[in-house]
């Protein structure tokens, strides 16, 4: 049963890992593509932590053994870590590409531009 | 001094969540506490100034410290998850009507700026790509930016959210 809860919670993670990838593969520009690459690969590798952790606390019941603590409480920090850095880190590209020239295309609305080309 | 304390104490409970299940005291082995003591007061000294920056130590109080995770739990995963499907529908059908807009986000302090502009990042289809430091504005990608915001000079921070007063709960947090 709880083998079962996460056997889907991997599945899902693995869904969404591979719609990023292929987002990657389909969307115009690099702000599409971040968004693709960047967060859909954040949501989908929590959901492959939740099934760690939903596994580790099973066999941590089952056993007692204090290494199975020691796996969930690791990974739920790895998981801590991802989001800040990926959130960080997809907005320094975007800034990055918004510096060096890289305009949205296609966009139907960009007002970083027009306040850049107003100074 | 208060600044120190306050880095001190984060990076022992730190140490603490790394080396959980390690022995018999609750959780931990002597030898452990002791290292993670020794580990915590050199780590403090370091970089008190850098955890500590203005000497404010308003998020020491303990409702803002429960309020951070329950606010990661509850509204911004429920929030990713929705724009995660969205954005997954749109990777199949290659639906997208990408533009850049000017978000007004009304937070006073550097925390909840970066708070608001993290939660913004983590959702998928929306990316804030610049800040304005002085009228504390962001400029946010959007993968698909709905007609009434494209005509719109300032957007205000509520409307690139659908369920949860994201920037109310931000401000509780932080400000």
């Amino acid at each position: 049963m709880i083998q079962t809860a996460a056997m889907i919670c991997l599945g899902i993670g693995i869904l969404f890992n591979t719609l990023g990838v292929i987002g990657i593969l389909r969307f115009p520009d690099v702000y599409t593509r971040l968004h693709a690459e960047t967060k859909m690969t954040t949501f989908g590798t929590i959901f492959l932590a939740l099934g760690v952790i939903i596994y580790a606390g099973w066999m941590l019941s089952g056993t007692n053994d204090s290494q199975y603590l020691t796996l969930a409480i690791h990974t739920a920090i790895a998981v801590i870590a991802l989001a800040f850095t990926n959130a960080t880190g997809s907005h320094a590209i975007a800034r990055a590409a918004h510096r060096s020239g890289q305009l949205p295309d296609p966009s139907v609305v960009d007002r970083l531009a027009e306040v850049k080309s107003r100074d | 001094m208060i600044r120190l304390l306050a880095t001190a104490i984060a990076a022992f409970v730190a140490y603490l969540f790394l080396t959980a299940g390690s022995g018999t005291i609750i959780l931990w082995s002597e030898s452990e506490l002791i290292i993670g003591c020794i580990l915590a007061i050199i780590v403090g000294i370091a970089s008190y100034r850098i955890f500590c920056r203005t000497g404010s130590v308003r998020m020491a109080n303990p409702i803002r410290l429960i309020l951070l995770p329950v606010y990661a739990i509850i509204p911004l995963f429920i929030e990713m998850a929705r724009a995660n499907i969205d954005v997954a529908i749109r990777v199949i059908t290659g639906n997208v009507k990408p533009g850049i807009v000017r978000v007004n986000t009304g937070m006073k302090t550097d925390l909840g700026m970066l708070l608001l502009a993290n939660s913004i990042t983590l959702t998928p289809g929306t990316l804030s790509v610049e800040i304005d430091d002085a009228t504390k504005q962001l400029y946010v990608h959007l993968i698909n930016v709905p007609d009434e915001l494209r005509d719109k000079k300032v957007v205000e921070a509520r409307e690139l959210f659908s369920f949860f007063n994201i920037p109310g709960w931000i401000r509780r947090i932080a400000e």
